[in-house]
């Protein structure tokens, strides 16, 4: 896949190697959808990962690391092969593998052997030129605040939103945003006229790694968040992960059976809502697929007004 | 990363060769920091030969060459930062050197990558050992300097222990 | 040089600090092979008496009249064995060092390939020494005067020692007032002193003393010369009132038109206000008001009453006063410029300047101090008293992402805040900690009393400071989240008050003065020590001397022994009137010199002249540094320079390089004798010694 629009100008728009990543393509899809449709309006030129593979990321990491590197180190050298250095990936469990493989192939002798066993030495320092960056850092950094607030064109129909970050994005690289009190998400969405409400939960584990293994756990981290994030007047709750968005949207059925408080919120992807602004379809941004916060939604983005021209 | 596409004749790298590499250290920031290094225990490999110069302004482009032409595979000259020189500019006036040098080099069939100018501080402990692993690994992958190209032109120019005798 | 040179070469094991890793036997082996050697040895200590013994005792019955000593680096014995060889007869400077420790046996760890660069390095200096001549040692006179940079506890008492020795103390301080951060403490651990008033007679004698000149709002602008002889700007920010005639009444503050004091008070860290018009603190000194420019109306509106002037009985306001500069000689320079608190906004998760009831221990000190926006009431920014009180231990140190370094005196700090919150609050305090550091002397007891006063110690690292309610008893309040790692829970502690205990940075201006003063930072930005045991006051830079926390974080009794001690080497030098200057200037051989005059612009210093009638150029020695760009820079090689000669470094490097890839086949076992070998190999000596 690929995309671009590029200015009438003729000056060539720097294009970015886009990799989506697994879980992109399944549960979260409507992030890709978002996204793509966001690059799409502001002429973001970009170009799927030829023959991407899995990342390496989650459990695993913690396997076998080497093997786990190896997989990222594949991928990155696609990046540097195919021109565009900037890699893009809207997930922070594939952000967060790509970046650490860049930094364990620099720092540790050992990884670049593991790693050199699959690939020319060559190829190995050519991986250290490609820059690695999350959804959220490319569309703060790059694009801007400021840029968004000229484009936006669509009051934002609903209640106010918690920005959640999610823990891979932020730590340890503190470098798509610091790791204590992330602001970028927030500085974004404002911009396009979304109410933030603040929390101290911004960046605390949403129990995604747990709820496979010890259910009860996993669900009572994520209850914990949307609690506060529903005390604090949220109404919605953004993130930038689709392994957070899946945990927070499905789970909520279990939260309240196990709590006895009712939950059912929606939990959207940053791009939907900035591409909301920006003047997109609701399906063309995956708006209409939350399984929690389903009514909500619709109340919000597929009132008559909307619904007429969906139709 | 380009590959090596030197005039150099590539040798075939003897058994057990190491680089040998002749460091010209500033006595204030890049021997201190070399001092420093050791102090911190940050091990590190043995192709370093450090020579004091009081400054990196005192390197001479001919001991440089003359370096080269005695065997040495690489030279690394270390200066204070910018700004930082203890004698007002004197790395600057090493980094001119430097510049031309290199190309001399270059000219004389010795791949440019042999020399180098490194800023370092006083506190740059890890410095001096990233910079000496490189240099080293660099120099492995280049294998050997080839003297045949040179050797003979450099030797009529340097007379090391004649006086007034450069130029 | 009319003697053939008879050199004697020295291997030290130090200890098995070299011993470990060279073999100093093979080395003293291979060197005795060398050209002109007459004697190699090695031996446990050559910096020991009975080391130096050695040398002199060959000195005089084998007549050597050349030394190599490999050793450590020559930054740290090279003067001790100078002294040796001055004291057996033999000029200082016919030695040269090997720098088989620092540069050889602490950074490697394979025997062999250590022991080869050890035999290396030893053939270059053999080669080398062989070159050297006799130098004489040239003496400079040295300025009697001190410069002191800085007035906090360590300036103050550095000045204070130089002084009652009779010579004359400079005394410069950026702030209008002398004192430093103790004068913001309210007690000092471990005996609760009032800070103030040990400190305050401290100050007072600065202020009177005959022998200090001091200068408060002033700045080192600009230092340059050398060892007994430096020149220095000051440069003096205009406070708009002269200081002789104000006494410090006040009434200009009080009439000062000014709506409220809302400008923020730095000495009580921003906690209260004051007026453009102020007296930096209650008991400052000199107890003289400074007018502060960015909110004086008469300065930022171009113009108001003035009921300052008016009410001033000794007209002792001058706005006109612009900045001036003063220009100072001195033979020796004590800096001591002390730290800059952590930044407590760089650790978020703690919460600070989010939160308000998140206060840093600084803060505190100024909120418990009697003299304090709140005369020592302990009241919250948000108007409450706090019934629990957080203290948080090493926030800004010992912690990778930011200050790697123990920042020594919080640990005593939390405690002495503990106590004395405790004391005033009587609320329950909770310390969190990481490993308990009272390692002074009274400390570790203090720490018993604070035990015994019934407040609580959570060993781990808080992750974070939040406002988030788990349950009901958590609301409203601030809640620390921990691994009690004596228990291995993870606790949450609500509490109303959170006291972040900030370790020590460098100041964040120190790389400026660095620059300025040429000396050298340590990696954590501190300036470093010449020698971290056996010359911690003493810098790179001769005549430069550092005291106190600019050298590395230390509480208030190390601070003041440094400063002592540095007063000391500063009176040493002052009182000895003249220096030892190392001659490694540079001299024109008048025969071979053109006249192109290419050396003179590369010159730092001016020190290069040109003589009309003769047509040459001629070095100024008095000016010289030695930094020898005019040697390399000539294009007749008509300059030679004392200890750093082309012909003494291309002998240096034919020895470093002797049998290295000569030949274009590279060989490596022909370069250099195995380190076991005690015989080198034939070709290698033949080929290049004569």
């Amino acid at each position: 896949m690929t995309g671009s629009s590029a200015p009438a100008n003729g000056t060539k728009p720097k294009q970015y190697s886009y990799y989506p990543g697994c879980a992109i393509k399944g549960t979260g899809i409507a992030y890709e959808e978002s996204l793509l449709e966001v690059y799409r309006l502001l002429g973001v030129a970009w170009q799927e990962l030829t023959d991407w593979s899995c990342c390496g990321a989650q459990a695993y990491m913690t396997v076998d690391a080497g093997q786990s590197c190896m997989l990222s180190a594949r991928n990155l050298r696609i990046a540097y092969q195919s021109g565009s250095h900037d890699i893009v990936a809207p997930c922070s469990a594939c952000y967060l593998a790509l970046r650490k493989c860049k930094d364990y192939v620099e720092r540790y002798p050992r990884m670049r052997e593991v790693v050199g066993d699959f690939m020319p030495a060559s190829d190995l320092q050519a991986i250290a030129n490609v820059r690695v960056r999350h959804a959220l850092d490319m569309l703060y950094v790059d694009i801007g605040p400021s840029a968004f607030r000229a484009r936006a064109t669509r009051p934002w129909p609903g209640g106010k939103v918690a920005c959640y970050y999610g823990c891979q994005a932020v730590r340890p690289y503190s470098e798509v945003d610091r790791d204590g009190n992330p602001m970028r998400m927030d500085e974004l969405l404002e911009a396009v006229g979304v109410p933030v409400a603040q929390w101290p939960l911004k960046t605390k584990c949403c129990g995604s790694s747990h709820t496979g293994t010890l259910h009860e756990v996993g669900v009572r981290m994520g209850y914990l968040l949307l609690k506060e994030a529903v005390r604090r007047g949220a109404e919605a709750v953004i993130t930038i992960c689709p392994l957070c968005q899946f945990n927070l949207d499905v789970y909520q059925k279990d939260m309240t059976r196990s709590t006895g408080e009712s939950f059912d919120i929606p939990i959207l992807f940053l791009p939907q809502a900035l591409g909301w602004a920006l003047g997109a379809d609701h399906r063309a941004l995956g708006l209409h697929r939350g399984i929690s916060g389903a009514e909500t939604l619709r109340r919000w983005f597929a009132g008559p007004r909307e619904g007429a021209s969906d139709g | 990363m380009t590959a090596v596409s030197s005039a150099a004749k590539r040798q075939p790298v003897p058994e057990g060769w190491t680089p040998r590499i002749v460091a010209f250290f500033c006595h204030w920031c890049a021997y201190s920091a070399a001092d420093l290094a050791g102090v911190d225990r940050r091990t590190h490999c043995s192709d370093l030969r450090v020579i004091r110069v009081m400054c990196s302004g005192r390197v001479d482009p001919q001991f440089v060459l003359d370096a080269f032409a005695k065997g040495a595979d690489g030279v690394l000259i270390g200066a204070c930062h910018p700004g930082d020189c203890h004698y007002v500019d004197g790395n600057s006036k090493a980094l001119r050197r430097f510049v031309l040098l290199r190309r001399t080099i270059e000219a004389l069939g010795i791949e440019p990558e042999r020399l180098r100018l490194e800023g370092i501080s006083a506190s740059e402990a890890e410095r001096v050992r990233a910079v000496a692993e490189a240099m080293s690994e660099r120099l492995r992958a280049l294998g050997p300097l080839s003297r045949r190209a040179f050797v003979s032109s450099a030797e009529t120019a340097s007379d090391p222990n004649g006086e007034g005798a450069h130029g | 040089m009319a003697d053939a040179p008879r050199i004697g070469v020295y291997v030290c094991h130090c200890g098995a600090n070299i011993s470990a890793t060279v073999d100093v036997a093979a080395v003293a082996a291979d060197a005795e092979s060398l050209p002109n050697v007459v004697a190699a040895r090695h031996y446990t200590y050559m910096c020991s008496d009975a080391g130096l013994a050695l040398v002199q005792a060959d000195i005089r019955e084998l007549g050597l009249n050349r030394v190599v000593v490999a050793a450590c680096s020559p930054h740290l014995h090279e003067p001790t064995f100078r002294r040796a060889l001055a004291s057996a007869g033999l000029n200082p400077h016919l030695l040269q060092m090997a720098n088989i420790r620092e540069q050889d046996a602490w950074i490697h760890t394979d025997r062999e390939s250590a022991t080869r660069k050890a035999c290396d390095l030893v053939r270059a200096a053999v080669h080398r020494v062989a070159l050297h001549t006799p130098l004489d040692i040239r003496k400079a006179a040295v300025r009697p005067d001190v410069l002191v940079i800085g007035g906090g506890i360590a300036g103050m008492h550095a000045a204070l020692t130089v002084a009652n020795a009779g010579k004359h103390v400079y005394l410069v301080e950026r702030e209008f007032s002398i004192g430093g951060q103790m004068a913001r403490y309210d007690k000092t651990f471990p005996t609760l002193d009032c800070s103030l008033c040990i400190q305050a007679p401290k100050m007072t004698a600065v202020r009177t003393h005959e022998n200090i000149t001091l200068w408060t709002g002033s700045e080192v602008e600009e230092v340059y010369g050398h060892v007994g002889d430096y020149r220095a700007r000051i440069r003096r920010r205009a406070r708009y009132v002269d200081e002789n005639l104000c006494v410090g009444c006040l009434q200009c503050v009080d009439a000062c038109c000014y709506d409220g004091d809302l400008i923020p008070d730095a000495f009580n860290m921003g906690l209260s206000g004051r007026k453009p018009i102020y007296l930096p603190f209650a008991h400052a000194v000199p107890t003289v008001v400074a007018v502060d420019p960015g909110s004086c109306l008469n300065f930022t509106r171009g113009g108001c009453d003035r009921p300052c002037t008016d009410v001033c009985g000794r007209d002792a306001l001058d706005f006109d006063q612009t900045p001036w500069v003063e220009e100072i000689e001195v033979g020796s320079i004590v800096v001591a410029t002390g730290f800059e608190p952590f930044d407590a906004r760089k650790a978020t998760e703690y919460g600070y300047g989010i939160y308000p009831n998140v206060y840093t221990s600084m803060e505190v000190e100024r909120l418990i101090n009697a003299s304090g926006p709140t005369a020592g009431e302990v009241i919250l920014r948000d108007g409450t008293r706090p019934q629990a009180i957080g203290v948080i231990y090493c926030v800004g140190s010992r912690d990778e992402r930011y200050n790697p370094w123990c920042s020594r005196v919080c640990c005593m700090t939390a405690l002495k805040l503990s106590h004395l919150l405790c004391e005033r609050t009587g609320a329950e305090v909770y310390n969190f900690y990481i490993d308990m550091r009272a390692a002074g002397k009274g400390q570790e007891e203090f720490y018993q009393r604070v035990l015994n006063d019934g407040v609580q110690f959570v060993r781990g690292k808080v992750a974070e400071v939040c406002d988030w309610a788990l349950d009901p008893s958590e609301e409203g309040k601030l809640v620390i989240r921990v691994e009690d790692t004596m228990t291995g829970y993870v606790r949450r502690v609500p509490v109303d008050m959170v006291v972040l205990t900030v370790g020590m940075s460098p100041r964040s201006d120190s790389d400026e003065l660095r620059r300025t003063l040429n000396v050298g930072c340590s990696g954590d930005g501190f300036y470093r020590e010449r020698h971290a045991k056996l010359a911690p006051v003493g810098t790179l830079t001769d005549g430069i001397f550092i005291a106190g926390c600019c050298q590395g974080p230390k509480d208030i009794s190390d601070s003041v022994s440094q400063a002592g001690s540095a007063a000391a080497e500063a009176i040493a030098l002052s009182v000895k009137g003249s220096y030892d200057l190392d001659p490694i200037t540079a001299r024109v051989v008048a025969e071979s010199c053109s006249g192109c005059r290419v050396c003179m612009p590369l010159c730092p210093f001016g020190a290069i002249g040109y003589a009309e009638p003769g047509g040459k150029c001629e070095i100024n020695a008095a000016l010289c540094t030695g930094c020898g760009a005019c040697v390399a820079g000539c294009p007749s090689g008509a300059i030679r320079q004392g200890m750093f000669d082309d012909a003494q470094v291309f002998a240096e490097l034919s020895g470093l390089l002797l049998g290295a890839g000569s030949g274009s086949s590279g060989s490596a076992s022909g370069r250099v004798p195995p380190a076991v070998s005690l015989q080198p190999s034939a070709e290698a000596t033949g080929s290049a010694l004569r």
